[in-house]
């Protein structure tokens, strides 16, 4: 069975084929472009570069959160209508999870840090199981310090990919100090491969895919219902 | 990237078109731009009417959650499969960038998986383009869309072409409707709030300013009326004076519809044409279709405006523009990017 993978969640646009115990084709873009101009000729290339159809594919995985909330909808729009188109399985992959699939099997912690602004990251803090990522805290939008807190804890090295590594370093660097393990570029970012790769697991663990349930998890509330509930007491 | 099937088996063109500019998620099935075979619209209104106004990260994540099930119900119920679809269409600009790439980035999924041929349309060309369904009129014709966004005269010559012969140089004409019913605490949307309320009342209770600008210009202004409306509601309050609404929202309507009646019809009889068209959401108001048709009347033009359910922001429109440009072979590349600040007549591709 092939899967496409698609990653639109961050500043950089991936889109990937897997399948038959292989990564088949992949494209990854950190350009100035839109993501809506790039993901759906992305597709199209990575899909033709595995010499497939979109009626050859078995299932589809995307990033489904946290991330720019724009990003996660391009993608997960793409993502659910071909699934709609094909009658095949959709299942979303959390963004954070997919970074940390970049480093998995290395020892210590794996913490995925995204820029959420006003002073906040998307994270989770994983730990490398012997079936794959054990997540040690629910992912969730929290400041910088707080995140520090929890992994001051233990004594154990950390690896922060992401692009909150580069907006927090100082911080981080200052409170652990060489316990601190920044990712290198190319494992700074999510990629299409990995969505695919952890998009197959589901499936294969039993995800039905449904995409008629399947939305972005943004890990926030929009600005207006914030500052509504504020006013309101709730 | 025109199917083989296009125009051969097939006597029909079957477009699915997509519109998710604002905060109305919809999808339509029609043939041949005027057989509306479906055209279903799953309206946000009540998720923002806590906010008193359409909040844009809101909108987009409704349309996300609703946009494929919307496109599913089209199908079904045109009684169609995806395979019987001869082109996708969606609306690219103008409109809310996050609720906009909804919509586009749904469309250029299906039309990459079907290998169908894309039509990106502008929003106001998709309401212009409510008059063509069903019934098609004749061109040449003078347009008015008046919504929320716009109050734009355009001439439109042939198919495509348009020329813009007057707008707003502040507030659209709904703009001014919904700020007026907000003041008058009415709710919102406030279009058919005052709509209906000024059916009761005395349009000649309050005499409100007109705003006619320079003699030759087909241009509008509403900024002025507003303002005298929340000049008038202050001074009664201050005065302790009870206010009647329904003469109130009368007067108030009475004075955009004059505005825009007078220089509609005169734009059309300046360029000569026989029919005067009217679009967009303003465009269900009853007092404006009543004036608009009593002035053109003796001229010999006819006035003709959409259903009230295709004046507002609806898929089946977007169909139906898309059929005239399916017919010229204007098709969109796969790169189709949303363009909050399309310009009509000005596609980016
Ligand atoms: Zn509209």
């Amino acid at each position: 069975m092939y899967i496409l993978g698609i990653d639109t969640a961050t500043r950089v646009a991936g889109a990937a084929v897997a399948g038959e115990g292989r990564l088949v084709s992949e494209r990854f873009i950190h350009n100035r472009k839109t993501h809506s101009q790039n993901i759906i000729p992305m597709i199209r290339q990575v899909m033709d570069d595995a010499g497939l159809k979109p009626e050859d594919l078995g299932g589809i995985a995307v990033t489904g959160g946290p991330g720019s909330f724009t990003g996660l909808r391009i993608g997960m729009a793409v993502a659910k209508t071909m699934g709609q188109v094909l009658g095949i399985p959709v299942v979303g992959v959390s963004t954070l999870k997919a970074l940390a699939w970049n480093v998995y099997r290395a020892s210590g912690l794996i913490c995925p840090v995204l820029d959420a602004r006003r002073n906040e990251v998307y994270t989770c803090i994983y730990r490398s199981g012997f079936k794959g990522l054990e997540e040690m805290i629910n992912p969730a939008a929290m400041g910088i310090e707080q995140l520090l807190d929890e992994l001051s804890l233990n004594g154990e090295d950390v690896i922060f990919l992401g692009d909150g590594v580069p907006v927090y370093k100082d911080a981080i660097v200052g409170r652990l100090g060489s316990r601190a393990l920044l990712a290198t570029i190319i494992n700074s970012f999510p990629r299409a491969g990995a969505v695919a790769e952890l998009g197959m697991v589901e499936l294969q663990q039993g995800q039905t895919g449904d995409y008629t349930f399947l939305q972005p998890i943004y890990l926030r509330k929009s600005e207006a219902e914030i500052t509504w509930e504020k006013k309101h007491g709730q | 990237m025109i199917p083989e099937r296009c125009g051969q088996v097939s006597a029909e063109t079957i477009i699915l078109g997509i519109e998710t500019s604002c905060d109305e998620t919809s999808a339509a099935v029609v043939a041949d731009g005027r057989r509306i075979m479906s055209n279903i619209i799953s309206s946000q209104v009540p998720v923002h009417q806590r906010f008193g106004g359409v909040v844009p990260e809101i909108a987009s994540r409704k349309h996300v959650e609703l946009i494929n099930s919307v496109i599913r119900q089209s199908l079904d119920t045109a009684g169609i499969t995806f395979r019987d679809i001869d082109a996708v269409a969606v609306t690219y600009g103008p409109g809310l960038v996050g609720a906009l790439l909804v919509g586009v980035s749904a469309a250029k999924a299906l039309a990459y998986t079907l290998s169908l041929p894309l039509i990106g349309l502008n929003h106001i060309e998709c309401h212009i383009y409510a008059n063509f369904l069903i019934n098609p009129p004749e061109l040449p014709v003078v347009c008015l869309v008046v919504s929320g966004g716009h109050t734009d005269l355009i001439f439109i010559k042939e198919h495509g072409n348009y020329e813009l012969i007057g707008q707003t140089r502040d507030d659209a004409a709904g703009e001014a409707f919904d700020k007026v019913a907000r003041v008058m605490g009415l709710g919102y949307p406030g279009g058919p709030l005052i709509d209906r309320l000024a059916a009761e009342g005395n349009p000649a209770a309050v005499d409100f300013p007109r705003a006619y600008l320079e003699s030759d210009s087909f241009d509008f202004s509403f900024s002025g009326l507003k303002s005298s409306v929340l000049n008038y509601l202050n001074k009664a309050k201050m005065r302790g004076e009870k206010i009647d609404k329904a003469d109130l929202a009368a007067s108030f309507q009475g004075a955009v519809v004059d505005v825009l009646t007078d220089k509609t019809v005169a734009a059309a009889v300046k360029y000569g044409v026989s029919t005067i068209l009217l679009a967009g959401g303003v465009a269900a108001n009853t007092g404006l279709r009543r004036e608009l048709k009593r002035r053109a009347e003796p001229f010999g033009i006819s006035v003709r405006y959409p259903k009230p359910v295709f004046c507002t922001d609806n898929a089946a429109m977007v169909a139906c523009a898309a059929y005239y440009r399916f017919l010229r072979r204007e098709f969109a590349p796969l790169t189709l990017n949303a363009v909050p600040g399309l310009k009509l007549g000005a596609d980016t591709y």
